[in-house]
């Protein structure tokens, strides 16, 4: 076991928090997924990787300076969001709520991805571009903050907050929420539920490719990035319990200080850091820590 | 009357079908030969995850764990410690996959629907992750080579077609007492807490430990698998323990059929023949693979079994069904809405 | 209703019997290739079988008098495929020799199986040490590298440059352990210290736990990546505020990532025995010609590839053309002498080639160097020293280095670690 000083700590923690961010953009698509539409989808961290390699041909196109990563971000998540919509309207909503369908199914558009990722773009491995401002470190008190990693705290703010102010706050995140409760009543008050579920899926969706263009110039565009995340992706609304946004905010933060905290105390258990509680966590509280029944 | 008759003709026609197969063989080429004996192999794990799948509705996306007990044992055993012991080999591999299942299964049992999925998966990513870093044991991720089947019975085990032998040997057991266990009190009261567990329980059944025993009985026979896995490649890694693995045995149950028994081994053939016959011939092979996933949930639910069921009945009695596997497939959307 | 099935039945398994199984013709060698065409070392695999592929076109698919049949095989990165498909290079194509994989675990299945079946496996690209030390195997010959081979020399190397305290961060897998081990054994040997080992877990792309475990009071870093670790590594070794030179093993900048590396990789020391910076003759028409066939940088994948053809050709060649002569041609080729792209080659009577260790650094060369077609101002590792002819044990007595227990993640054990 290692002794911290003062300077681990706060490394670590910024690390942390850092990764957090990260592992929302990626997860809180899933849990909105999984708690309006009750579908399990294997095929999140395929879109988020997607993403990020959309955005590797839009730098393509359009260069690489400051306003070119919103636009990609825009786009990368667009057009995967797109390509989710037509997924859920063809396939997805044939299956009802067969969970082994929706597991297999799934597994086998990740798959598709996986293979076409390969055929456009090459197995190559690929670092997204990182505008200028953002691929520097701030250096306070002699540790360097690098502002990427600040960049990501950002996103996931504010993307936490449209979330919670649509949801709470909308007609459609009311109209959400009553599909959510009770989709026959809602139906029958003469809301498409069709759309709506259509919807959620593409925001979702939309939420994991973007997240995939913000990873994407940290963590790499390569093939097999996909399936070493999605059980990350899991860990995450398992442990904040699926369905719930304050539980996916909760979920990120405590898988991002579990993996950065433990992985430096307990570099050995590094492997089981994550899923040995996972598995714990669910024994005793079958529905996750905010789940719902 | 008729049904009866249906039914005792699928076991008959089985049981020819597995005749022919074991006499056809070792007249095949080598690599054809090679290839139905990782079908059989698997076709166990396969089975073995139906009890749980088909026949007691909890998907799960664990099973390779016992697989990789079952395999790691022997290669341990073998490779390493030089034993040539089948039956020691065997008997720690299954007794392996029993414990850990007897264990496992009181947490994965508290756990329903789409989060006893994700309790397994997590099962799974530990014991990948176990074999994977406790390398002083496991070799890491360079695996444990030198797995030599030991003799069996004064035969070597060395020898292709006897080991086909071996293997088809030790099928024919599984299915037979799988068989057994599913026709029994006890298989169909699983069904019955399937397809509704407040009934059973209102019943009298302690429904509970039947789920349980069905978790374990299952576990502790794909654990043979992964035996017979290790000793089949003579070599044994992290990636052959996967959580694909798991994952990929659920494939086979869904293509074959789930609660059919014999679907599963259709399933697991079919896959083998896809993954090392056509992809020598298909660059794009995960392209295929997820069309192939895609293509069993949406054009074959109920699977192959189910799929040729279908057809059969539509000619031979226009009105009638095959009546347990139908429920099978419905079955899955009911519980779905329970827990949701 | 019986008969329908039955008659299906025996429809498909007469189809497979009959299955194809090519006749056996005298004048040609067939030659099995077992590659991860498919998977996330989809892009890896394919520089591979380009290698070997570009030899067979200049050659116009004739060694000698012999045609070549050049049969392809998928694993998916999985050593069990490997060991199935090797099977069917065998049993069904007949094949004289195979060749593959490309992670130490598939060269580690697949060794046995070319002594069950007497067929010989040449092996371009696994690197794990044992293969050719205390597990060797009979019908085999590396034509690639031991993962610690080099990384001695660059221990010895870094020690020159007046380096004596250094910590090592490798991927936590068997790779990882035996090049860092390599490096460590040659730095430790010379004098120096490694006082701190990192292992971050395979296919880390965020460094955030590891990083703050290094300790900054050190004259160099060493750093052990693959593949999308590669990537990631430097940039965020950088933004932390790391200042100390960063070394790396064969994989930390190979040619295969360097391309998609940005400026924050100029300056990465790291040793290989084939750099596509090499100016001899050979090595520019290599790279040359293989950046105008495929479009992109030799790496040493692709260079192994071409020159494991090459060898096979030399073998057959000075054997008389015969490649049913196995073990014949296959002496005959661990005892050439052969002058490849990366340098001279010969085996060791272990079956691991004893060649150059090149020290490269990382620069940006402006405009196209030296004409090769390359995209101008790339990456180049280029070769700051050249060590001759070593053999993957170092400066030591084979016997002597085989009395000690393989390269590992506590072996040789870190004797300054936390002092």
């Amino acid at each position: 076991m290692t002794v911290f000083t003062l300077r681990n700590v706060i490394e670590l923690s910024y690390n942390s928090l850092s990764y957090a961010a990260l592992l929302f953009l990626l997860a809180s698509g899933l849990s909105i997924i999984f708690g309006v539409m009750r579908i399990v989808n294997l095929a999140h961290a395929a879109f988020f990787l997607l993403g990020g390699y959309v955005a590797l041909s839009v730098y393509r196109v359009l260069g690489t300076a400051l306003w070119t990563l919103p636009v990609a971000m825009v786009i990368g998540g667009g057009v995967v969001a797109g390509l989710a919509v037509i997924i859920e309207r063809f396939f997805l909503r044939r299956l009802g709520q067969d969970t082994m369908a929706q597991v297999l199914v799934t597994i086998g558009f990740a798959f598709i991805f996986f293979d076409t990722n390969i055929l456009i773009w090459t197995g190559d491995n690929y670092m997204l571009h990182r505008p200028w401002p953002l691929d520097e470190s701030t250096v306070i008190g002699g540790i360097s903050f690098p502002r990427y990693r600040a960049f990501m705290i950002f996103a996931a703010v504010v993307v936490w907050a449209i979330l919670y102010f649509v949801i709470e706050r909308t007609r459609a995140g009311a109209i959400v929420r009553a599909t959510v409760d009770d989709p026959q009543m809602a139906r029958g008050i003469g809301i498409n539920t069709n759309v709506v579920q259509m919807s959620i899926y593409g925001l979702g969706v939309f939420l994991s490719a973007m997240g995939g263009v913000v990873g994407g110039a940290f963590l790499g565009v390569s093939p097999g990035l996909d399936f070493l995340i999605l059980p990350y992706a899991f860990a995450v609304v398992i442990i904040g319990g699926l369905g719930s946004l304050t539980g996916a905010v909760v979920g990120s933060i405590v898988v991002g200080f579990m993996e950065n905290f433990g992985t430096a105390l307990f570099p050995e258990l590094s492997y089981f850091a994550l899923f040995a509680p996972m598995a714990i966590i669910l024994a005793v509280k079958p529905t996750g820590l905010f789940g719902r029944g | 009357m008729l049904k009866r008759l249906a039914s005792h003709g699928r076991v008959v026609l089985t049981l020819v079908a597995f005749a022919v197969l074991g006499a056809a063989t070792p007249f095949l080429n080598d690599y054809l030969q090679s290839i139905i004996t990782r079908s059989l192999v698997l076709a166990i794990m396969a089975m073995s995850l139906d009890i749980l799948v088909g026949y007691t509705g909890f998907r799960s996306m664990g099973h390779g764990v016992y697989f990789a007990l079952g395999a790691y044992s022997a290669a341990i055993m073998i490779g390493r410690m030089n034993v040539s012991n089948l039956l020691a080999v065997f008997g720690v591999g299954l007794g392996l996959s029993c414990v850990t299942a007897l264990f496992l299964g009181l947490l994965a049992m508290r756990a329903v629907g789409v989060y006893f999925m994700m309790i397994t998966l997590s099962f799974s990513m530990v014991m990948w992750g176990l074999v994977y870093r406790w390398h002083t044991v496991t070799g890491g991720d360079n695996g444990i080579t030198g797995i030599i089947p030991p003799d069996a019975f004064g035969l070597s085990l060395q020898d292709s077609v006897l080991f086909f032998y071996f293997t088809f040997a030790i099928f024919m057991v599984c299915l037979g007492l799988l068989f057994l266990l599913v026709k029994s009190p006890f298989g169909k009261t699983l069904v019955g807490i399937r397809e509704s567990e407040a009934r059973m329980k209102m019943l009298g059944y302690n429904t509970w430990l039947h789920k349980y025993l069905a978790f374990v009985i299952s576990g502790t026979f794909a654990g043979i698998s992964g035996t017979l896995w290790a000793m089949l490649n003579r070599f044994i890694a992290p990636t052959d323990v996967e959580l694909v693995t798991s994952v990929e045995a659920l494939l086979m149950v869904a293509l074959g059929g789930p609660a059919t028994l014999v679907g599963p081994v259709i399933g697991a053939g079919v896959i083998m023949f896809l993954r090392y016959w056509v992809s020598t011939y298909i660059e794009r092979w995960y392209m295929f693979l997820g069309i192939t996933y895609i293509v069993t949930i949406l054009y074959a639910r109920g699977g192959i079994v189910g799929l040729a069921e279908r057809l059969w009945f539509r000619k031979e009695e226009p009105g009638s069904s095959a009546p347990d596997r139908r429920v099978a497939t419905s079955l899955t959307t009911l519980e779905g809405r329970k827990q949701s | 209703m019986r008969p329908r099935w039955l008659a299906a039945f025996a429809g498909i398994g007469f189809a497979l019997a009959i299955g194809p199984g090519p006749a056996r013709a005298a004048e040609e060698v067939r030659i099995g290739f077992i590659a991860p065409i498919t998977g996330p070392f989809a892009q890896v695999a394919k520089d591979m079988v380009n290698g070997f592929d570009m030899y067979l076109e200049q050659v116009k698919h004739k060694m000698g008098p012999l045609t070549v049949k050049f049969i392809v095989e998928d694993n998916e990165g999985k050593p069990a495929l490997a060991v199935a498909k090797a099977q069917k290079l065998i049993q069904r194509d007949k094949v004289h020799v195979f060749l593959g994989g490309l992670l130490a675990p598939t060269g580690y299945a697949l060794a046995p199986v070319a002594d069950q079946f007497k067929v010989p496996y040449i092996s371009p690209a696994p690197a794990g040490e044992d293969q050719t030390q205390r597990k060797r195997t009979k019908y085999y010959a590396r034509l690639s590298f031991t993962s610690a081979q080099c990384q001695h020399a660059l221990g010895d190397w870094a020690y020159e440059q007046g380096f004596r305290k250094i910590v090592t961060v490798g991927a936590d897998y068997a790779f990882g352990y035996e090049s860092v081990s390599g490096f460590q054994a040659g730095f430790e040997a010379r004098g120096g210290k490694i006082v701190a080992k990192v292992w971050p877990k395979l296919n880390t792309v965020d460094f955030g736990p590891y990083l703050p475990l290094i300790p900054r009071d050190v004259d160099a870093v060493y750093a052990l990546m693959v593949g999308p670790m590669s990537l990631a590594y430097p940039k965020q070794f950088k933004a932390a505020g790391f200042k100390m030179p960063l070394l790396g093993g064969t994989t930390s900048a190979d040619e295969f990532i360097l391309p998609n590396m940005g400026d924050e990789a100029i300056g990465y020391i790291t040793a290989s025995h084939y750099s596509a910076a090499l100016d001899t003759p050979k090595n520019h028409a290599f790279v040359k010609e293989f950046q105008q066939r495929y479009g992109k940088m030799a790496s040493y994948y692709s260079e192994a590839a071409y020159t494991s053809a090459y060898y096979i050709h030399e073998a057959l060649k000075q054997t008389g053309y015969d490649p049913d002569k196995t073990l014949a041609w296959l002496d005959k080729l661990r005892s050439l002498r052969v002058d490849a792209v990366r340098g001279p080659i010969s085996l060791d009577q272990y079956a691991n080639p004893v060649q150059n260790c090149y020290i490269r650094k990382v620069e940006r060369v402006p405009g196209d160097r030296n004409n090769l077609g390359v995209k101008p101002d790339s990456l180049w590792n280029v070769v700051v020293k050249t060590y001759p002819e070593v053999s993957q044990f170092w400066k030591w007595k084979p016997e002597e280095f085989l009395k000690h227990p393989v390269y590992d993640k506590d072996y040789p054990p870190c004797n300054f670690c936390g002092k």
